[in-house]
């Protein structure tokens, strides 16, 4: 009994703490989030291989800082580094995938 | 007991020995040698679409599709790349103001030499395409560049293209370790998955050339830079090989490379190398 009534009550604070409003994102937040998306696009564009949806997601960040909105600001941020973490992924696994591809 | 040793020892011996004859096949397979994958492009395109006849290729999607080859014909009386020709004519033609012209920068005058272009050149130890060594010939008789995804070089490109109009791509690859490698590293860019569609070049027009991609039909790229520059109804005007290789990186969503890069450069050489023996038919027209 005493168990059930345990996992009833953590069952019940993970919902609450699901449902409560994350902390509002900082100015901080904002620039670590960003340099670590200017950092790995940096390294795709030394691959050569930058994608127009991760300088779009940069551009946004940067436009949503300047209107104060940091929460999406450091969302825009956060997806600008995903997506070029993800060309740089591309970019070295076509080091050797691209042979697949050729007409022999 | 001994024999079993020198059993072992004869197979030893044996196992080195092939692996030392076979040494050189490996490194001969990783070389690269133009002529085979020429051949090989070349095969693979005719196997593909067995009814195209080999030097129709170069009329990319008019050469798949009977409906839309009739549209062409007809639009060819009056071709939409006319104006640009005209331009690109007085173009060549007009002197710069130290009284050069074009025609000193080029073999024969720079008339029927389109179908050499892009070659090796030594001395650089880089490849010059037909945009490049035209800028580079303003530059050195004093002379802003043209942009090389704007109407000018599309104009001059267009009239140098149809001097040579029925002439054989004709590119060169010296025995020179630098330009194999420029030839190896425009395959390695054509072949290249990139963009967050992960597209390559091969995607649409080694796969699927003949295919539709929204409205458009896909066109193979044996011979995709044989009618270039071209007149596209999509742009509503004249557009470069390198107006071409940046937009496809863009459509793709890649950001496209800063037009004449070393990369466009040395996949200009492997596409026109693996057309050789195709004619020249630009300037063209397409959807």
């Amino acid at each position: 009994m005493n168990r059930i009534i345990g996992a009833t009550a953590l069952a019940a604070s993970l919902f609450s703490a699901a449902l409560a409003p994350a902390h509002a994102a900082s100015e901080d937040d904002f620039k670590t989030a960003y340099a670590a998306a200017d950092a790995a696009e940096k390294q795709a564009g030394a691959l050569r291989n930058r994608w127009t949806t991760t300088e779009a997601a940069l551009a946004a960040a940067r436009k949503a800082a300047e209107a104060g909105n940091f929460d999406q600001a450091t969302s825009q941020a956060k997806e600008a580094e995903a997506l070029a973490k993800a060309s740089i992924f591309q970019a070295t696994s076509e080091k050797e995938a691209w042979k697949a591809l050729e007409i022999k | 007991m001994r024999a079993r040793a020198l059993f072992s020892s004869v197979l030893t011996a044996l196992g080195l020995a092939a692996l030392v004859a076979a040494m050189p096949l490996a490194r001969a397979a990783d070389a690269p040698d133009p002529a085979a994958d020429a051949k090989a492009f070349r095969d693979y395109f005719i196997k593909k679409f067995p009814k195209v006849k080999l030097d129709d290729f170069v009329n990319g999607p008019y050469s798949m599709n009977e409906d839309m080859r009739k549209q062409w014909e007809e639009k060819e009386q009056f071709p939409p790349y006319e104006f640009a020709l005209e331009a690109g004519k007085e173009m060549f033609a007009t002197p710069f103001r130290n009284g050069k012209s074009y025609a000193d920068c080029f073999a024969n005058g720079g008339i029927g030499v389109r179908q050499n272009y892009p070659m090796f050149d030594a001395k650089e130890g880089k490849v010059v395409t037909l945009e490049l060594a035209l800028n580079r010939c303003r530059e050195a008789n004093g002379e802003k560049p043209y942009s090389y995804v704007k109407d000018e070089m599309a104009s001059l490109t267009a009239y140098m293209a149809f001097t040579s109009r029925g002439k054989p791509f004709d590119i060169k690859i010296p025995d020179d370790p630098r330009a194999l490698e420029a030839f190896q590293e425009g395959k390695r860019y054509f072949y290249t998955r990139r963009g967050q569609l992960n597209f390559s070049c091969a995607t649409c027009h080694v796969q699927s050339p003949g295919e539709r991609i929204r409205a458009e039909i896909l066109a193979p790229a044996l011979g995709i830079l044989n009618a270039m520059p071209i007149y596209r109804s999509e742009w509503s005007g004249m557009g470069t090989i390198s107006r071409r290789f940046t937009t496809c990186n863009s459509q793709i969503r890649g950001v496209p490379l800063e037009p004449q890069s070393d990369e466009y450069r040395n996949l200009e050489y492997y596409l026109s190398y693996v057309s050789n023996g195709l004619p020249i038919s630009g300037p063209g027209a397409r959807p």
